[in-house]
């Protein structure tokens, strides 16, 4: 099944809606209160917003009397009494609930009650349900900052220690540090850690790249360039991408080039994680973005998009990728192992080409975030289930061969073998040079909880549309992005 | 003796008032009894969250954590961020398509069924017509998506007949994205419209036609002198419903366009859910909602009272 990059790379790292320091009060709060659903009719949205918060805005509740601590001390293990893990998952993610199988088969007395919820639900309901009276053990987080703020989530500070997380790289775990106020993200305690590591690049069907001459994947942007320029003449569509509202899928190429000039300007992508990271005086409004903007402008006026891009969606992208259309997409390595599976041998991977020969090269790469609630029943299991998937051999071939992600962990331990020349085997050599040239990128979409939704895609439609200048794209994302930041 | 009435009368009087009064407050209990399970339940699921919503638009707050005191400043937000108005411009273009078109081609079409299609195939065409409000939205939605994509059946149509110049992806275009959305909700709400107009027509007596005709009236004299007229609850009713379904739109701009492109199909209650639930601004997102329930006050009090002094007329 299609991973949407909404459901993987995208929108992972927190949103920030809210700066004071508030307690909580959730004492009426139902846990398993479901998202407004789209037989939400409007005449009722009054009845609807009172139900879905039907918190006492003036009541202040147990749960947020105040932040979690770090555990000083606890079981590295989930002991030998049967327990039953509460989890709540993301749907259309099967490795989640297979890594579970897969624990309770090594550790027969734990067994697990999981939930599987949509990426959207997840985003809206997760206060909620951490707030409640059965508060799950194990959670798909979104976004972080608010649950941070909220202090609805475990420090994971002691398992770090414990279980020496330090041996992890440290930048699979910063978009998971979060300041306890909320922001910015990249520092702080450690809230949460990814059961794999998903990263972007470009995807390119072998027979129509074959078609405009590319032997090997393009070493700079302007080769890159070259071959669109070639499919174009050719009468072949350069790129198929999904950019429809809520999908803004032309983020994609602009946070690769976005990546391309920052490295040109900066020597790295520093500056567009710190904006991501919601670091105090970070600009999305940057001479380097700027010139992203005009060459993702260029290819737009060159007509290298399918015309529609505007309406297209994640899936329907897919489905015209892998019936032929399009020699190029821009998208993730979830799409690995479908590619593997379903179409051996007929698509390739390679890394955004940099400005220069040998350059480095830049791409965002993202953890599957997991947390512990705060008031988690079996907290310690969790975090030891946690540790247990980045270690245990099984757990860490079973995510690369399934599903073609990088299982993370410490650099050290080796990554099961995968047959030479798959999509998978390319997406995991590409996530060792971005590694080599400290190159990760939290996405640009994950900076704010509302960003995506408010500032990038109807940005990026409208400049898709000819309605809007680069420039006027910068000022219309950074405008929404301190909105969202300065918010009440 | 007349003393004796004129003293005895007042006390019966007063008796029977007395009598009167306390079957009448006896009727008015048990009235109130009759009615208090449904209250209790309007009460509670519609009343009561109404107050609460007006309570939290005078708060910030996340949903979660406690409110802070905002006054009147998120109803100054909604009155004063461009982007909030526009979205409610939005809502009153899609009036025209939501309300317009379903109750001048309800009209038209229960005119033409009432004339010329009677019997069994009246019966087929009235189910066929109210097909759409039985169908989810959610499914039509997606259903219209389909079609008016570039690979959809309406450029399939276009394409077919010379027209490719007119061919675009409708739901993704910034000029048509908004009329299209306005088209899905117009085709949901024709049937309905049609079938209570045409049970409209059904009442209005024959006889008048008939006295219309021999008097010279053509079709269009009827229709104006006597059907209309005739229809003026009806129509009352199908403006009523049409231009609240336009001023709520969630569902199919929700499906079809998610407020895409940019923000050319945002209306109010997309826009209060994304408020409330993704950028977790509940005070905000209820001020607009209460905004919101004002508007659609304000324009459905007008039909009424037009509709009803029509009637005393």
């Amino acid at each position: 099944m299609a991973a949407l990059p909404s459901e993987s790379a995208r929108r992972l790292t927190p949103s920030a809606t809210n700066k004071e320091d508030m307690t909580l009060n959730a004492a009426t709060n139902n846990p398993r209160r479901r998202r407004v659903s789209a037989a939400l009719r409007a005449p009722a949205v009054a009845t609807l917003l009172a139900a879905a918060f039907a918190a006492n805005p003036s009541v202040t509740s147990v749960a947020s009397a105040a932040p979690s601590p770090a555990p000083a001390s606890f079981a590295t293990n989930c002991g030998t009494k049967p327990i039953t893990m509460l989890g709540y998952f993301e749907t259309g993610f099967p490795d989640a609930i297979d890594l579970a199988k897969l624990f309770t088969k090594q550790h027969p007395n734990v067994k697990w009650d999981v939930r599987q919820e949509p990426f959207a639900a997840l985003t809206q309901d997760a206060p909620l349900w951490m707030s409640g009276p059965n508060a799950p053990d194990l959670i798909r987080i979104p976004t972080w900052s608010g649950l941070v703020k909220d202090h609805l989530l475990k420090n994971m500070d002691g398992y770090y220690k414990t279980f020496g997380w330090d041996k992890f790289p440290a930048s699979d775990l910063a978009q998971l540090r979060v300041a306890p106020s909320g922001t910015p993200t990249g520092v702080g305690p450690l809230w949460g850690m990814g059961i794999n590591y998903s990263m972007t690049g470009v995807f390119y069907n072998k027979a129509l790249a074959a078609k405009i001459g590319m032997t090997s994947a393009p070493k700079t942007l302007a080769q890159f360039d070259a071959l669109l320029a070639k499919a174009k003449s050719d009468g072949l569509l350069p790129v198929e991408q999904f950019n429809s509202a809520g999908n803004g899928g032309l983020i994609f190429p602009l946070q690769y080039l976005m990546a391309d000039y920052n490295i040109a300007s900066s020597g790295s992508v520093g500056a567009i994680n710190k904006w991501v990271f919601d670091q105090p005086k970070a600009t999305f409004n940057t001479p380097a973005n700027l010139k992203a903007v005009e060459h993702l402008d260029q290819w737009i006026k060159d007509g290298y998009f399918n015309s529609d891009a505007n309406a297209v969606p994640y899936e329907t992208m897919m489905s015209r990728f892998e019936h032929g259309q399009g020699v190029f997409i821009f998208d993730g390595d979830w799409e690995s192992g479908n590619f593997d599976s379903h179409f051996p041998g007929k698509y390739g991977f390679f890394l955004f080409p940099p400005l220069t020969a040998g350059g480095k090269q830049g791409a965002m790469s993202a953890p599957l975030t997991y947390g512990i609630s705060a008031t988690a029943k079996y907290a310690n299991c969790a975090a030891y289930f946690l540790n247990w998937v980045a270690t245990n051999p099984a757990a860490r071939e079973l995510n690369v061969v399934q599903g073609g992600s990088n299982p993370g962990g410490p650099p050290n331990l080796p990554i099961a073998p995968v047959k030479p020349g798959t999509v998978t085997a390319q997406t995991l050599a590409a996530g060792n040079v971005i590694a080599k040239d400290d190159g990760a990128m939290g996405f640009i979409a994950n900076a704010t909880g509302s960003i995506d939704a408010e500032g990038l895609t109807p940005a990026v439609q409208k400049l898709f549309a000819g309605q809007e200048t680069p420039t006027q794209l910068l000022q219309a994302v950074q405008a929404a992005y301190k909105q969202e930041l300065s918010a009440p | 003796m007349l003393s004796s009435i004129s003293e005895t009368t007042p006390r019966a009087t007063g008796a029977l008032r007395a009598l009167t009064n306390k079957r009448a407050r006896g009727l008015h209990l048990q009235g109130w009894l009759f009615v208090l399970p449904a209250l209790a339940a309007y009460a509670a699921f519609v009343l009561w969250p109404i107050v609460q919503v007006v309570r939290y638009s005078f708060y910030n707050w996340d949903g979660v954590a406690a409110a802070r005191w905002a006054g009147l400043a998120n109803y100054g937000t909604v009155f004063s961020n461009n982007q909030l108005l526009t979205v409610i411009g939005h809502a009153f273009e899609l009036i025209l398509f939501f309300s317009g078109i379903p109750v001048v081609l309800g009209l038209a079409t229960a005119t033409v069924m009432r004339r010329f299609v009677t019997g069994r195939l009246s019966s087929v065409a009235r189910t066929v017509l109210f097909l759409p409000q039985v169908i989810p939205l959610v499914a039509a939605g997606i259903a219209w998506s389909w079609m008016m994509s570039t690979t959809g059946a309406i450029d399939e149509v276009l394409n077919n007949v010379g027209l490719r110049s007119l061919s675009r992806s409708w739901l993704g275009d910034f000029g048509t994205a908004l009329p299209a959305v306005g088209v899905i909700g117009a085709w949901v709400l024709l049937g309905l419209c049609t079938v209570l107009l045409s049970a409209g027509m059904s009442k209005i007596d024959a006889t008048l036609y008939e006295a219309a005709q021999l008097d010279g009236a053509g079709p269009f004299r009827e229709f104006v002198s006597i059907t209309l007229p005739g229809l003026r609850q009806e129509i009352s009713v199908c403006v009523t419903v049409t231009v609240i379904a336009a001023l709520s739109a969630f569902d199919i701009v929700y499906i079809s366009t998610v407020g895409g492109p940019g923000f050319a199909t945002m209306v109010p209650g997309l826009e209060i859910y994304q408020l409330a639930f993704l950028n977790r601004q509940v005070g905000l997102a209820s001020a607009l909602a209460v905004v919101l329930m004002a508007l659609v006050i304000i324009c459905i009090l007008p039909i009424q009272w037009a509709a009803r002094r029509g009637d005393q007329q």
